[in-house]
C-alpha cells in the first residue's frame, strides 16, 4: 500500500491550476509523469534531495488514471483530497451540486466501517 | 493579568461568503435567515470589547501536510496570509492578510511547553478557512490581532477526544496568566456531523441528525464529562467521516469550563451539516 503517495498525488495536483487542467484532460499521461518526476519530490527540501523509494502500486496507478473514485474510497485514499480535486475537475460539468450528489451516490455500496485512511 | 471576556465556539462553513453576498436569483433561499443568525452571533463578539483574538482551527491540507505532521501548532508571526487558490476555486473566498499577536502567541508556547503539550510552531503560517470563516463571520472588519492554533482533526493517528479537553482547558490557563491587561477572545471552529468524500455527503441535512442533536445540548450545558463519555474516535466515524472536526469543539468546551451552560446558543439546519453558534462570557457578558 502506498495510500500516502496516492495522497500525495491528489494533494499536489489540486494546489496547481495547471495540472488540475492537465490531469482533467489526460489522466493517464499526468499520472506517468507525476509518477516519474514528481512522485519522489520533498516538498520541504530543495531539488536534488528526492526520495527514491516512491512508487504506485497497481491498483492506484489505474484508479488515478481513470479517475475512478469509488476505486480510491477503497484504497483509502482521504476522503476529502479527493473529493476536493474531483470538485476542481467536474463540477464545472454539472449544475449546482448536482456533480456533489452523484458522486455520493456512487460511493452508495460502502458502509460503516469505511476503509482506513491511516497513512 | 489579561481577562477572557468570552468564549466562542462555532462551525465553519465555507458557503457563508458567497451565499451571504449573493443577489438575485444567485442568493439561496436560506440565505436571509443565514445572515440574520449571524449578524446576532457576531454581537455575541462585539459585546465582549475583544483586544486580541485567539483562533483554533484546523489546516485542511493546505500548509500542513503528511511529510511532517503536527498535532497542535501555534502560529507565531507578525502577520498570517490567508486563504488557498482550492478556497478561491470551490467557495470564492478572499485573500486576506491577518495581524499576528506575537506577544501572545510567544506566551502561549511557553506555557504550554511547560504544561505538558509540546506545542509545534510555525513562523511563517498561511490561515486557511477554518480561521478566516469565523473572522468574516465574527469580526469582518479583519481589525484584530490574532493568535492562531491548529489542531489535527484530519489526518490519522489523530489525539484523543480527552486531550483537545485537556488543551483547552489549558489554553484557558494560558490566557488568564498572561501579564497584560488586553481582553482576550478564544474563538475556535470545528464541525457538529460532516461527511465528505462519503456515501453520505450533501445530504438534505447533516448525516447525524440525532449526533447533532446531541451534541448541542452537550456543548450548549457545559457537559464535558457526559461528552467524554460517549465520544471517542471510534464512534466519531458513525455520524459522519469528517466528524472528529467535532473535537475541536470539545477543545472549547475545555476553555469554557465544566458545566458552565453557554451564553448564546444557536443552530440552523442547513442542507449537508447543521451550522451551530455558541458564546460564553467567562466574567459576564458586559464586564
Amino acid at each position: 500500500m502506498s495510500k500516502y503517495l496516492v495522497n500525495k498525488f491528489l494533494y499536489t495536483v489540486d494546489r496547481d491550476p495547471a495540472l488540475v487542467e492537465r490531469y482533467r484532460e489526460d489522466p493517464r499521461a499526468t499520472v506517468a509523469w507525476w509518477e516519474a518526476a514528481r512522485a519522489g519530490v520533498l516538498l520541504g527540501c530543495a531539488g536534488g534531495e528526492d526520495s527514491t523509494w516512491t512508487r504506485f502500486e497497481d491498483a492506484e496507478r489505474e484508479a488515478l488514471a481513470t479517475h475512478d473514485h469509488p476505486a480510491l474510497f477503497a484504497l483509502g485514499a482521504h476522503p476529502f483530497l479527493t473529493l476536493t480535486l474531483f470538485i476542481a475537475l467536474f463540477e464545472r460539468d454539472h449544475e449546482g451540486l448536482g456533480y456533489q450528489k452523484q458522486y455520493a451516490e456512487r460511493l452508495a455500496h460502502f458502509a460503516l466501517p469505511y476503509p482506513d485512511i491511516a497513512t | 493579568m489579561a481577562e477572557l471576556v468570552a468564549v466562542i465556539a462555532s462551525t465553519h462553513h465555507p458557503f457563508y461568503y458567497r451565499a451571504s453576498r449573493a443577489t438575485g436569483e444567485h442568493r439561496p433561499p436560506f440565505a436571509d435567515a443565514w445572515v440574520a443568525k449571524i449578524e446576532k452571533f457576531r454581537e455575541t463578539l462585539t459585546r465582549a470589547r475583544p483586544d486580541v483574538l485567539v483562533m483554533v482551527g484546523s489546516d485542511h491540507f493546505h500548509q500542513l501536510w503528511l511529510d511532517n505532521m503536527p498535532q497542535f501548532l501555534v502560529g507565531k508571526a507578525p502577520f498570517y496570509d490567508a486563504n488557498f487558490y482550492n478556497e478561491e476555486r470551490e467557495f470564492g473566498l478572499p485573500r486576506m492578510l491577518l495581524t499576528g499577536h506575537e506577544e501572545l502567541s510567544a506566551h502561549v508556547l511557553r506555557q504550554g511547553l511547560d504544561a505538558g503539550f509540546d506545542l509545534a510552531f510555525s513562523n511563517e503560517l498561511r490561515i486557511d478557512h477554518s480561521i478566516t470563516c469565523p473572522i468574516i463571520t465574527l469580526r469582518p472588519e479583519v481589525d484584530l490581532p490574532i493568535v492562531p492554533v491548529y489542531t489535527n482533526i484530519f489526518a490519522p493517528p489523530l489525539p484523543r477526544p480527552r486531550r483537545f479537553v485537556q488543551l483547552g482547558r489549558a489554553l484557558r490557563e494560558m490566557v488568564e496568566s498572561w501579564p497584560s491587561d488586553q481582553r482576550v477572545a478564544v474563538i475556535g471552529t470545528g464541525h457538529l456531523s460532516l461527511e465528505l468524500g462519503g456515501p453520505r455527503q450533501f445530504g438534505d441535512h447533516g448525516p447525524d441528525p440525532e449526533f447533532d442533536r446531541r451534541a448541542v445540548e452537550w456543548i450548549a450545558n457545559g457537559d464535558i464529562e457526559g461528552c467524554l463519555s460517549e465520544v471517542t474516535l471510534d464512534s466519531l466515524h458513525r455520524p459522519g467521516n469528517a466528524t472528529h472536526g467535532f473535537m475541536d469543539f470539545m477543545l472549547m468546551m475545555g476553555v469554557a469550563g465544566e458545566g458552565v451552560r453557554a451564553d448564546h446558543v444557536d443552530t440552523l439546519d442547513l442542507f449537508h451539516t447543521m451550522e451551530a453558534y455558541f458564546t460564553w462570557y467567562p466574567k459576564g457578558a458586559d464586564a
